[in-house]
């Protein structure tokens, strides 16, 4: 090959001009080529392991930049895929998260419980649990009724109870932390809920609420961890009716990942009708979404339930036309 | 690498469609989940509605006959997300819309998709698309 080298110049001057321009512009055309192929090649790897994507007709770069500033929608999992993210801020959890794109819309019951006919891992009831699961009659899952039978209490706007707005509908959801408590707002339902983290004790007879009694403190520097009692026997658990009592108590862990990324794990101990506690949601991912992300509504009006059901729920549930 | 690419882009698409999210609680149980119904029709109402939206439709057969149908679509907050809006639709639209249909016969169902006046279509959101 010596002669003919890019790299060898010192045979260059052996070479007549014309010869020597030849050989040049063949390997400009090569390298070119080479060039063209990686360029093409790297966009496609691009691609496929970060960026440009769509949402809704938008760019993925530019969802972050051009995003609607009211009632804004939850964009599509491809705009969080690949987002370069920073170190997770110490003890802070604050901002608004977006539980849709990992599954935190769980309609099959808790996500790592689904209740549907390929896998149905059915919590460990004791045999109160499971008269008090038959007695729930869902729209999901594998004990689902038609629309009219179902006597899910959400069914008529009655609140969702927790632990149910985390292991059912956690789509937009703002952390706000004060010295005293952490506020957690939720999208669906409109759900506020207070944590507390200055050092009280959780309530030893507590009247039951929908939302329980909730206290809050920092594990380490990235783990949020909280426990809740106190909730109100007519709610369900989950979506497909798992059922809980008053001496429910439920552990959430909140693992700050990154700047972008907070984990939730969910475990659920009730030994009137779980033999053992055990894990409803396994480290869910929440999304990071930009500061200006504004919260539509989602509130589950009466007389517009009322409306759906005499329009369509009955209808559809009853001897048709 | 084209068939990789390809394989890449069609699951992309599947999996945002499956992974829309919903509010309903309900299953389908009342609804032929398999089946797909086009109804053609004017738009009587569009009820932008928590927790559920609704399109009220007046379809003609060529009898002349005029059937009154509820088609129920998923909440503001899913709908938005699939790229509807409370101005989707005025009354006096003519519009195609394919629905789930109610398994006993009722002139009620569930959107999958819409086509409006001007062509342009729009997927529902949540299960409906499925």
């Amino acid at each position: 090959m010596r002669g003919e080298g890019w790299l060898d110049c010192a045979a260059a001057p052996k070479l007549r001009r014309g010869r020597l321009f030849q050989i040049m512009s063949k390997r400009i055309v090569i390298s070119g080529a080479i060039l063209f192929v990686l360029l093409i090649f790297s966009r496609i790897l691009y691609a496929q392991s970060g960026a440009p994507s769509q949402s809704g007709g938008v760019q993925r770069e530019d969802w972050w930049a051009n995003h609607e500033k009211w009632n804004t929608p939850i964009p599509d999992k491809p705009v969080f895929a690949g987002k370069k993210s920073g170190p997770a801020p110490r003890r802070d959890l604050s901002g608004t998260w977006d539980g849709v794109a990992e599954g935190g819309t769980q309609p099959k019951g808790a996500k790592d419980y689904p209740d549907d006919a390929s896998h149905r891992p059915e919590p460990p009831y004791t045999p109160l649990g499971k008269e008090a699961r038959a007695r729930n009659k869902p729209g999901e899952g594998e004990e689902q009724v038609p629309i009219g039978l179902v006597n899910d209490p959400v069914d008529s706007c009655d609140p969702v109870g927790f632990p149910r707005i985390d292991l059912f509908s956690l789509k937009a959801m703002t952390i706000v932390q004060t010295p005293k408590y952490v506020v957690w707002l939720n999208q669906f339902y409109n759900v506020y809920r207070i944590i507390w983290t200055d050092g009280r004790e959780l309530p030893k007879d507590p009247e039951p609420r929908y939302y329980g009694y909730s206290v809050g403190h920092w594990k380490d520097d990235y783990n949020f961890v909280v426990d809740t009692v106190g909730m109100d026997e007519r709610t369900w658990l989950d979506n497909v009716g798992r059922p809980h009592s008053s001496a429910l108590r439920v552990v959430e862990r909140f693992h700050r990942v990154n700047r972008d990324i907070l984990e939730l794990t969910v475990t659920v101990d009730d030994p009137k009708m779980y033999t053992k506690p055990w894990v409803a949601a396994d480290k869910l991912t929440l999304h990071l979404l930009p500061p200006d992300f504004d919260m539509g509504e989602m509130i589950c009006s009466p007389s517009e339930m009322s409306n759906y059901k005499k329009l369509v729920a009955n209808p559809v549930s009853g001897g048709g036309k | 690498m084209k068939g990789k690419f390809l394989m890449i882009l069609a699951l992309g698409i599947g999996v945002s469609t499956l992974s829309l999210p919903l509010l309903a609680h309900h299953g389908n149980a009342a609804y032929d989940y398999t089946a797909t119904k086009t109804v053609k029709g004017t738009v009587t109402d569009w009820t932008w509605a928590n927790p559920h939206c609704f399109l009220w439709l007046d379809s003609k057969d060529e009898n002349g006959n005029t059937t009154h149908w509820v088609l129920e679509a998923s909440s503001p907050v899913d709908m938005r997300r699939a790229g509807w809006a409370a101005t989707t639709f005025k009354s006096g639209d003519e519009v195609k819309v394919d629905i789930m249909p109610a398994k006993n016969g009722a002139t009620v169902g569930r959107i999958r998709r819409v086509v409006l006046p001007d062509g342009k279509v729009l997927v529902a959101g949540g299960r409906y698309t499925l």
